[in-house]
């Protein structure tokens, strides 16, 4: 766990996945480092570019890979923007791993649904390497998935790998669609209407902007899941990711330190959680 | 605790050698304010002579000669595409004298969010560990309310505490180190005489208290009173200027930033103090916030002092030593707003309906 000094890492690719959104992979330079590097999924990291700053971000890669670690990054700021200029080979550093995580153990023997939206899909691609990891301890696993636009939709270049060979139920919905789209069109609920959920059995992890949590985690609730079987990860600006500089509080909590990933019924119970 | 009893005189002497072989900081009258009040600041002191061993209460908390407001928390020296990262934490010994009981209150909760929990700060506990503090009483002003939240009185966080008693101070000796200075000069043992001065002058200042606000059951009136239009009110009001958490003895949110060096070869990373109250606390990427009005970000604030760190840490945040409510230029201070909000549910209709009859 580095908190002061970040691992220094040098990107070894950047895959351009749409106008707006990168995948960085990174390489921890210190062999040493590499190796005590670990993380649980729907942990964070804060990430560092010296001169620009520091952002927390969502770990998108296999926990079991010590080799690289991938971040999906959207260009929103002077940090982002910075990382857009950047080309493979350049030197970033991070700090962490930060925060809590899914509960992988917890869900093992149980189906699971994750649901994202937007950009959500990145700190799902963690439990999603997981689940293929230890793909005999997990039943059904859907992945539900909306975007505003078709051209909006991430990692598509995976969705193949995932359906087949990780066994995993993919649906997609667009709100806009373009006039090439085949897909369904709705709001990312309506995929819940098309799956057979079997509440007592259920898990489900959401991942999207505020707005969508709600309306889905209602729907899931509807549907007889326990407010305390759903997960969601809350999005905060951060400068430290250690639970000082206050800035991703809410009520009593600490989004770096108690969160990003709490379960629905604590953050019903968190007045501006959402 | 070792307790002793010096004379004024004696005390001045050992203030004066302390401060000439330290770095020293105590209360200084900077300034006089429109009704002719004098202003106190902590400033650096040479000698015992500069110190204001009788002022009131200083404008701004002791709070910043240990978390400063802006701080470098570390520095980067580019070279070939790659850098150099250096990391100091400050360990200048220096001296803090006549903090009130409230002042160190203030940092001993400092210290549970600083130095407690899995990530202590190393950059505070440098500045906290290398401080001598020396603690003074006094009588409270009109609008100070610490006796209301128990900050009136301190039994811990400072190295030695005085209580005036007269052509004496009543020593509480909290540290070994405090202890070898003194010896060298004329301290006594208590007698019971001077036993009765500390009870009696004790008395006066827990009696002396002008306000008080009601705190017990804040945390759950808070949760309760969360949509209330109180906070419109005084949010309306509220400049968003931040003052309050600057002066403040417990506020301790920052912000960091990057600055590259003129040169280019080299950038420092700074943390500054921030507030809650201002525009872009809660902003994240892609520009939404959590906190809009200024009455949510007010609102916040006293959610953090009164509701969240209780909850965290069994305590307030808040010492009670209203210098925000001072420093406001809009008027708000804590009492007001905590008395509304009580009495604006104390006095619905609901509540003077009567009770159901038991069956």
């Amino acid at each position: 766990m580095q908190t002061d000094r970040g691992y220094k890492c040098r990107i070894t690719n950047i895959v351009e996945l749409t106008g707006e959104e990168k995948l960085f992979q990174l390489r921890i330079i210190d062999r040493h480092e590499r190796q005590i590097f670990s993380f649980r999924p729907g942990q964070f990291l804060m990430l560092e570019v010296p001169g620009y700053g520091q952002i927390p971000i969502s770990i998108s890669s296999s926990t079991s890979n010590n080799e690289f670690i991938e971040l999906c990054i959207r260009k929103a700021g002077r940090v982002t923007g910075a990382l857009f200029q950047a080309k493979a080979g350049a030197l970033v550093a991070i700090r962490g791993p930060f925060g809590s995580s899914f509960p992988m153990d917890e869900m093992a023997d149980s189906n699971i649904i994750l649901v994202a939206g937007g950009l959500g899909i990145a700190p799902l691609r963690a439990p999603l390497f997981w689940i293929n990891d230890h793909r005999d301890r997990y039943n059904k696993v859907h992945l539900l998935y909306g975007t505003k636009e078709p051209s909006q939709l991430l990692f598509t270049y995976q969705f193949d790998e995932w359906k087949k060979v990780n066994h995993i139920d993919l649906q997609t919905i667009v709100e806009n669609p373009s006039p090439e789209w085949q897909g369904k069109t709705g709001m990312i609920t309506e995929l819940l209407n098309d799956i057979a959920i079997e509440p007592a059995n259920t898990y489900a992890i959401v991942c999207g902007p505020p707005v969508m949590f709600k309306f889905v985690c209602n729907q899931l609730d509807r549907e007889g899941i326990p407010m305390n079987r759903m997960f969601v990860s809350l999005e905060r600006r951060m400068h430290c990711g250690m639970g000082k500089c206050c800035r991703c509080m809410v009520g009593s909590t600490f989004t770096c330190v108690d969160g990003p990933v709490f379960d629905y019924w604590s953050v019903m119970n968190l007045q501006e959680a959402i | 605790m070792i307790y002793k009893v010096i004379s004024k005189k004696e005390f001045t002497a050992f203030v004066d050698t302390l401060v000439k072989a330290n770095l020293s900081y105590g209360p200084k009258q900077v300034d006089t304010a429109k009704n002719g009040d004098p202003i106190y600041q902590f400033k650096e002191v040479h000698s015992a002579e500069e110190i204001a061993f009788d002022y009131t209460a200083t404008h701004s908390s002791a709070k910043h000669l240990l978390l400063p407001y802006s701080e470098e928390l570390s520095h980067f020296t580019f070279r070939d595409g790659d850098w150099k990262q250096e990391i100091a934490y400050e360990n200048t010994p220096k001296v803090l004298i006549g903090l009130r009981a409230c002042d160190i209150s203030g940092l001993n909760i400092l210290d549970d969010v600083l130095l407690n929990g899995k990530f202590p700060s190393p950059y505070y506990l440098a500045h906290r560990k290398n401080t001598f503090i020396i603690g003074m009483d006094h009588l409270p002003l009109p609008d100070c309310f610490c006796k209301s939240l128990n900050h009136h009185t301190v039994s811990k966080g400072f190295n030695l505490f005085c209580s005036d008693i007269g052509d004496k101070y009543y020593l509480s000796i909290n540290s070994s180190k405090a202890y070898t200075y003194l010896k060298e000069f004329a301290i006594e043992d208590p007698s019971d005489e001077d036993d009765c001065r500390l009870i009696e002058r004790r008395k006066l200042i827990k009696q002396s208290f002008r306000t008080e606000v009601e705190v017990t059951g804040l945390p759950s009136f808070l949760d309760i009173e969360f949509d209330s239009p109180i906070w419109k009110k005084w949010g309306d009001k509220c400049l968003n200027c931040g003052t309050c958490a600057m002066v403040c003895p417990t506020c301790y949110c920052y912000d960091t930033k990057e600055h590259i060096d003129t040169g280019l070869e080299g950038a420092s990373r700074e943390k500054q103090l921030y507030s809650c109250n201002l525009v872009d606390f809660a902003e994240v990427a892609g520009g939404h916030n959590f906190r809009p009005g200024n009455g949510d970000r007010l609102k916040y604030r006293y959610y953090h002092h009164y509701r969240g760190f209780a909850e965290n840490a069994n305590q307030q945040i808040c010492v009670g030593c209203n210098r925000c409510g001072r420093a406001c230029l809009a008027d708000i201070n804590p009492k007001d707003v905590i008395n509304d909000l009580r009495m604006e549910k104390e006095s619905c209709m609901i509540c003077a309906s009567p009770s159901p009859i038991r069956t």
